[in-house]
């Protein structure tokens, strides 16, 4: 009955309400998966590669992440979003049209699957921000975008936004991914990336909102591990306005990777470096300059650096990146077919989709793998050439600094 | 969005089916065809047909299937796996032989006591996790943690030949057993043949890498020495026995000279908590 008033049960924003009544502790199982070549791949794709990697999940978080999905709207803001119950629906809806001008609002399509059940209300929203409320505060939409997402999910109690990017979509719940995939009809929908995550929720609650990916603006991730950082992470964050209200530590390399790429605009490489930071005898083994640099992003970042055990794979419109940390603590194989790039915790993942791929390896840990649809302003930098004063620039996040170091220098 | 499909899909998607293998018997030699079929009844039928008396059986399509071969103990059988074998490979396994025609995944030979298992192809991380018996070749390169925590007793003495290259943390913590690196069969030329950490906190065995090793690879418990004739004694049986199965040469292997890595002490950490 997703329209029953009576389940409203009043504010407890530290009740995880779609959770699960159980916990099970053990490990998770992600897939990347990129057409370079910006074909379009059904969502039964990653639906496939997730479910032969079942076992590493238990059923308590699923989710994906396509990108190229909503090609009839590719320059609206698409917010997903889930509803505890219709107060929370109304409060939050209310914020989303102060704010945008809303071009379609409707229910996410699903359909009945045994084993999915406490859904929230899935609704979805296509949206332009208000030309004029940007020009008052001055913001790119990005940044407009970034704040509304923050305050639905910190201030209105039981709404969630699950994705706020342009054509893609975050697809996540309880359940088994490929049930998961199965409710939400992904085999309707096409798209040159795709991202997808089995849950084994270890530290945190397995509820709706919990699941992977996570996402913010165009960025979706998928994590197995655990960021043992995440109280530094999350109070970095916070200076920089973020706030972290979802209950699952992966909430944090989202919104570090959104800061360090979008807004400090550091190249993809180094901002890699600086979440599964170099070890420091490794540093002392580097060429100078090199090494310089190195020091200078761990100095900078320090409170950024995501410690723990972790395999991730970042999607965005355009690629995906995926990267393990440094002593390589969770799996993750890499594939190439064609023009097709491929991620997965195993490889009989990614051969049960590609089953003769070119080549098959295993990522250095701390170095990424990054996959570009040919044709796609990839929405970051992609050269290591940032010097060290350069990275501190990018950290005020101030251009008259930049400008006041080369004039000085 | 595609326009709602005009037949929907039947259902959820599974990656395996809950049905028991396709099984041919052949006197002692059993085919039996893994496509698709959960780990737990292709295990179970190996089982089955070991109990009856097999002696060779042959699993073909093979894709991600754990557990294979876990726990057996049985000697004079044989497994031949045609496709990627799934985690923990041979896992505590005593005495069965095991060939895969494919890639290994992760925890290939965990803890296993004896037997023997050939891998043409690579292996993931945790490669022959505290063995203590049998040996385990690898034609390509292998992933991190290879080899930690090996042990050996007496005759129980596990050998792990790896043909490529490794990551960190080789032989980290063993305390027993041969570890033997090549270097030949690798993806990547330009990488080092280990990574770092190499014989970390190791207190026992030896590790023997073809060519050489740098001393910051190296854990802070190990000496790096030249092979001596009385360690190519030792070596040499392992490399004859290792291309032989591989269909290498084993001269051409061992006609570049070995580094010989072992422990200084086999009681490293005896003074950190007690002076004896």
């Amino acid at each position: 009955m997703p329209y029953d008033l009576n389940r409203y049960d009043g504010f407890a924003p530290a009740n995880f309400r779609e959770e699960s009544p159980f916990k099970i502790h053990g490990g998770c199982g992600l897939m990347g998966i990129c057409d370079e070549s910006g074909a379009l791949m059904s969502g039964e794709v990653p639906i496939l590669a997730m479910a032969v990697q079942r076992d590493r999940g238990n059923g308590l978080g699923g989710g994906f992440a396509g990108y190229g999905i909503y090609p009839a709207f590719p320059d609206h803001f698409c917010f997903h979003m889930m509803y505890h119950d219709l107060r929370a629906k109304e409060e939050a809806e209310a914020i989303l049209d102060r704010h945008f001008l809303i071009e379609v609002a409707e229910p996410m399509p699903t359909r009945p699957v045994k084993g999915i059940t406490g859904a929230p209300l899935l609704w979805r929203y296509f949206m332009t921000p208000h030309t004029h409320m940007l020009e008052e505060r001055d913001v790119s939409a990005e940044d407009y975008v970034v704040g509304v997402v923050m305050l639905v999910n910190s201030r209105v109690d039981g709404a969630f936004v699950a994705s706020s990017g342009k054509n893609m979509g975050a697809f996540k719940g309880v359940g088994y991914p490929e049930e998961i995939g199965h409710y939400f009809r992904l085999e309707e929908y096409e798209g040159h990336t795709w991202v997808g995550h089995n849950r084994f929720p270890t530290n945190t609650p397995g509820w709706w909102g919990g699941a992977h990916p996570f996402t913010l603006l165009d960025w979706s991730i998928v994590h197995n591990g655990e960021i043992s950082s995440y109280g530094i992470n999350s109070r970095y964050l916070e200076q920089f306005g973020y706030t972290c209200s979802l209950g699952t530590d992966t909430e944090v390399a989202a919104y570090l990777f959104d800061l360090l790429l979008r807004r400090h605009k550091l190249p993809v490489e180094l901002a890699c470096k600086a979440l599964a930071a170099p070890l420091w005898d490794e540093i002392d083994r580097m060429p100078a300059d090199a090494a310089a640099l190195m020091r200078s992003l761990r100095a900078v970042y320090g409170p950024g650096m995501l410690n723990g055990p972790f395999a991730i794979v970042l999607g965005f419109n355009g690629g995906m990146v995926a990267l393990n940390d440094r002593i390589k603590l969770r799996p993750l194989v890499a594939a190439r077919s064609g023009a097709v790039i491929m991620v997965a915790s195993e490889e009989s993942a990614i051969r049960t989709v590609l089953p003769a791929p070119d080549e098959v390896w295993t990522p250095k840990a701390g170095e990424p793998v990054i996959a570009r649809v040919a044709g796609m302003e990839p929405p970051f930098h992609s050269q290591l050439h940032a010097s060290p004063a350069e990275i501190s620039c990018a950290m005020t996040a101030v251009e008259a600094a930049c400008h006041a170091e080369e004039v000085v220098a | 969005m595609k326009p709602a499909s005009i037949a929907p899909p039947a259902g959820v998607i599974e990656g395996y089916r809950y049905v028991a293998p396709a099984v041919e018997c052949d006197g002692a030699t059993v085919r039996m065809d893994a496509q698709g079929v959960y780990f737990q009844q292709l295990n179970d039928a190996v089982r089955e047909e070991i109990a009856s008396g097999a002696k060779l059986i042959r699993l073909s399509n093979v894709n991600g299937q754990r557990y294979i071969g876990t726990g057996l103990r049985v000697s004079g059988v044989k497994i031949e796996v045609e496709g990627t074998a799934g985690n923990d490979l041979a896992m505590f396994s005593d005495g069965i032989e095991i060939e895969v025609f494919g890639n290994g995944q992760d925890g290939v030979g965990n803890t296993m006591s004896s037997g023997r298992i050939v891998v043409h192809g690579d292996a993931g991380d945790v490669l022959g996790y505290g063995m203590r018996g049998g040996s385990v070749y690898i034609r390509g390169d292998v992933g991190y943690r290879v080899g930690i925590h090996m042990k050996a007793f007496e005759k129980l003495v596990p050998v792990l030949v790896c043909g490529g290259k490794a990551r960190d943390f080789f032989g980290e913590y063993m305390a027993g057993g041969m570890l033997v690196l090549l270097g030949i069969n690798a993806r990547d030329d330009s990488q080092p043949i280990a990574g770092g950490f190499l014989g970390a906190g190791m207190h026992g065995g030896v590790i023997y890498v073809r060519g050489s090793v740098e001393p910051w690879q190296c854990g802070a418990e190990v000496a790096i020495a030249t092979v001596g004739e009385e360690h190519m004694a030792e070596l040499r049986p392992v490399i004859e026995d290792y291309a032989k199965a591989m269909g290498m040469d084993a001269e051409d292997i061992l006609s570049q000279p070995f580094t010989r890595i072992a422990p200084m002490s086999h009681r490293p950490y005896a003074k950190l908590y007690a002076s004896m």
